[in-house]
């Protein structure tokens, strides 16, 4: 592997990703004096957090009375009890100070009347624990994503953070069960860089395009929890795929829960305003996992709308206009590019739509990667935050604007950790070549494949399989033909054609990287499907439909070489940080 | 006389002609500009009958077309797809967009796709957007406070909030500077409309306490005042937005102060 330029850096802190996550860990980072390096393979303000629209949840309580322990049960019981309650108290109790310094920093907010940051109903916000609505999703009109990242890109920029942008990321670098750095491709001119560092943060978001129709981005791929992977270490709940009630029919594109938060509402062919019947008290919103399965009945029982009968009607054509205008700009701008749908005259045809994973690299509520071996264990060197983490604070089911605020919240509280345990100045130990020889050997094959498999056509297979066999709704049948049909993709790697050879910007090459990131994470999405025989959240079994607490009070584990993987699990965390609020145990889920 | 002479590679030749494998009766002819760096060939313009009976509705789903199913070497930078990312601005027909946005029924006859004008080329069609991102850093893109409430946000009224309408939406694609001629004359040392866009939105938020310094900051004849009410920014906009309009009040502010 000599033939590779290497290129050696040593930093106190690697963040791996530049999306709302990572940012906010580099701008802690560098306020904390730490040396830090901030690599990602897109500019920082292309990362997918700008495609966030409804906003970000704090119990700010600006527009009525409202309690952190209140957003605390609700994500509780989003999550299906399968959340950690230490870390959701955590997210809660530090949401308002995180918007606050959002605000400070210098997002754009809407506002109300008197001038607060205006916050808007949600799906599953509720006040005094599942009594009645609540508005506590803090907004920039729809934009709130976009607003967010730029701000914190600009904050990046006023404290200086160093940035390698476009680089991709290959594998970490272990040593001893301990993250010692990571290694990256240089797309700019096709140098190998090895990054030695303290801590490693992981930040690279979900991996949605695991699936044929999604609102993730082209790369959405998670590369991060593929090096995880390799790395030996276990990934989380990854059977907890979240569909979004709205994505535009035909496209994917994700149209805000803000929608209904502001008085949309779904309707079938029978022109019913059907959540009525499946949530009377939430209706239309109710949590995404709910309507979703909603709206898959609707479709399933022969009420869906269009010549396939396969979709059904957001409405939101009563709203004043004005409404629409202030609060819903960018919606009715993607609804006229890619549904041709006048959202003032006309209802926007919508499907369940893959959006999210709760699933992802196990941390404890400092960020601190987790595994087990006998116990839970961190693993020295490594942190996780943002959609790549499963903290896990959203478990079975993420509940509408928690994911803005987790990115924020657990961002800050990595840096903070990270300035606890790094002495400034302490030296990096050796490690040896054969970390960067083994990188560099996947690298390079995958660079000479000769083979007659295309790269899109190996990921095609994967994204339908997932798609016909993982979706809103799974059986035994469907997940034991998934669990063997998805490996047909991994083993098409062994014949992958790269057409392009070259080191600079090679798009090919790196679309093949992340197939072979995406792929390991989609046979343990599919195999951790497979063995949850259970209901819960976002994962509804039509031979199981019924939560089983006895069983699956746990947290699915899975270990991937190669394509053979091994499940485990770890009990759910019954306690709560503190004093200042009760755990709460499991009821059953009622909208 | 003066003798302009212009490097060897920047003449662009005709490439490889891609016929269309499917037997489709429904074929367009796409015509892409390839330059690979490590080739050390001149760059090369590739032509690709593309089957348009199974093709979504926007040039970007055109180029993964061409990518996934003709030809995995063609380079060019996407990500979210649907116009919030920025990272597809490209020359379309001529005119400067996101390809995830401009539907390729409304381009008449070849489809003609080029990197985004006067950058230097990377690949394909990736452009460099170094210069016009150190000058995005260069006007201090945060929020300069000198308020020290800690527990509570800084109170904005709806009617000052809404003056950052149409600034904050900008997506940094970089499709207004690189439809400027002022900005490609002068790049090195105009800010260009993204980069003054983005100067506004500061300049006007109500929170900041350092606009005078900011006004004075772009008040330079190069970094503001190059620009000649040429409107192309505003032209070019993908997401609708009017940067002359924010250069204009701009150089308003400045007059008046």
């Amino acid at each position: 592997m000599s033939s590779y330029k290497i290129i050696d850096h040593e930093y106190d802190v690697v963040v791996l990703g530049a999306g709302g996550a990572g940012l906010r860990a580099a701008v802690g980072l560098s306020e904390a004096g730490l040396k830090t390096a901030c690599i990602s393979k897109v500019f920082p303000t292309r990362s997918h957090t700008s495609a966030a629209q409804g906003g970000i949840s704090a119990a700010l309580g600006n527009m009525g009375e409202d309690d952190w322990r209140w957003h605390m049960y609700d994500t509780v019981k989003g999550a299906d009890w399968l959340g950690d309650q230490d870390c959701i108290e955590y997210l809660c109790k530090e949401a308002p100070r995180a918007v606050i310094e959002l605000e400070k920093y210098g997002v754009p907010f809407s506002r109300t009347e008197d001038g607060k940051i205006y916050q808007r109903p949600f799906g599953g916000m509720t006040k005094e624990y599942g009594n009645g609505t609540v508005q506590r999703t803090c907004a920039a009109a729809d934009r709130t994503g976009h607003a967010i990242l730029h701000t914190l890109y600009g904050q990046a920029l006023k404290h200086n953070t160093k940035f390698f942008i476009e680089y991709f990321a290959l594998d970490l670098l272990m040593k001893d069960g301990e993250c010692k750095g990571l290694i990256a491709w240089n797309l700019n001119d096709g140098t190998i860089h090895r990054f030695r560092s303290h801590i490693t943060i992981i930040a690279t978001g979900g991996y949605g395009k695991i699936y044929y129709s999604a609102t993730s981005a082209h790369t959405c791929t998670g590369d991060g929890n593929a090096m995880v992977l390799r790395a030996g270490l276990p990934l989380q709940d990854m059977e907890f795929v979240q569909f979004h009630p709205t994505g535009i029919y035909g496209h994917g594109t994700l149209i805000s829960e803000g929608v209904r938060g502001e008085g949309g509402y779904l309707v079938n062919s029978k022109g019913e305003k059907f959540m009525e019947r499946y949530a009377p008290k939430a209706k239309d919103l109710a949590s995404r996992d709910v309507v979703s399965r909603s709206i898959a009945i609707e479709i399933n029982e022969g009420r869906g709308i269009g010549k396939e009968k396969d979709h059904v009607h957001l409405h939101l054509s009563h709203l004043d206009p004005k409404v629409i205008n202030e609060r819903l700009p960018g919606i009715s701008e993607s609804s006229k590019l890619f549904a041709n749908v006048d959202v003032t005259k006309e209802p926007i045809p919508v499907v369940p739509t893959v959006h999210y994973n709760m699933g992802g690299i196990p941390t404890n509520y400092k960020a601190e990667v987790l595994t087990v071996n006998g116990s839970e264990k961190t693993v020295p060197g490594l942190m996780a935050i943002g959609e790549t983490a499963c903290v896990s604070v959203h478990g079975a089911n993420r509940l509408g604007s928690n994911s803005l605020i987790d990115l924020v919240v657990f961002g800050r509280a990595a840096a903070k950790r990270a300035a606890e345990l790094i002495k400034t100045g302490t030296p990096h130990e050796k490690i040896s070549e054969s970390e960067t020889e083994k990188c560099l050997e996947r690298f390079d094959k995958l660079r000479n494949g000769n083979g007659e498999n295309s790269t899109a056509d190996l990921r095609l297979s994967m994204q339908k399989t997932m798609q016909s066999k993982c979706a809103v709704f799974r059986t035994d049948k469907t997940l034991k033909e998934g669990v063997e049909e998805i490996r047909k993709a991994f083993d098409g790697m062994e014949s992958i054609s790269v057409k392009d050879k070259s080191l600079i910007f090679n798009t090919d090459l790196v679309e093949t990287l992340e197939f072979d990131n995406l792929i390991r994470q989609a046979i343990t999405t599919m195999d951790s499907a497979y063995h949850r025989k259970e209901s819960r959240g976002a994962h509804a079994r039509e031979d199981f439909p019924k939560r089983d607490d006895e069983k699956f009070m746990q947290h699915t584990l899975s270990w991937c070489d190669g394509k053979e993987t091994k499940i485990d699990y770890r009990p759910v965390h019954k306690s709560t940080l503190t004093n200042e609020v009760q755990y709460f145990p499991p009821q059953e889920r009622i909208y | 006389m003066v003798q302009i002479n212009l490097p060897k590679n920047s003449k662009v030749k005709k490439g490889i002609y891609y016929k269309d494998k499917t037997g489709s009766k429904n074929i367009r002819k796409v015509n892409v500009y390839r330059w690979d760096p490590s080739s050390g060939e001149n760059p090369r313009i590739d032509t690709y009958e593309v089957d348009m009976d199974n093709c979504p509705s926007k040039v970007l789903d055109l180029l993964n077309k061409i990518k996934n199913e003709i030809d995995p070497s063609l380079a060019y930078r996407r990500s979210c797809s649907h116009g919030v990312c920025g990272s597809c601005a490209m020359n379309m027909d001529g005119r400067n967009g996101l390809a995830c946005t401009k539907p390729h029924s409304e381009i008449n006859g070849d489809i003609n796709i080029y990197p985004l004008p006067h950058l230097k080329v990377k690949k394909d069609l990736i452009g460099d957007l170094s210069v016009l991102y150190k000058q995005y850093e260069s006007i201090e893109p945060w929020l300069k406070t000198n308020k020290k409430i800690e527990s509570t946000e800084i109170i904005q009224s709806k009617e000052d909030r809404a003056k950052l309408d149409g600034a904050y939406e900008c997506i940094m694609c970089a499709c207004c500077s690189t439809a400027c001629p002022s900005y490609w004359w002068n790049g090195d040392k105009y800010l260009g409309p993204a980069v003054l866009l983005q100067a506004y939105r500061w300049i006007i938020d109500s929170r900041d306490d350092e606009r005078k310094e900011r006004l004075k900051k772009v008040a330079d004849e190069f970094k503001l005042y190059r620009c000649h009410t040429i409107m192309n920014c505003t032209n070019a906009c993908p997401k609708g937005l009017n940067p002359a309009k924010a250069i204009a009040e701009i150089k308003k502010m400045l007059a008046t102060a």
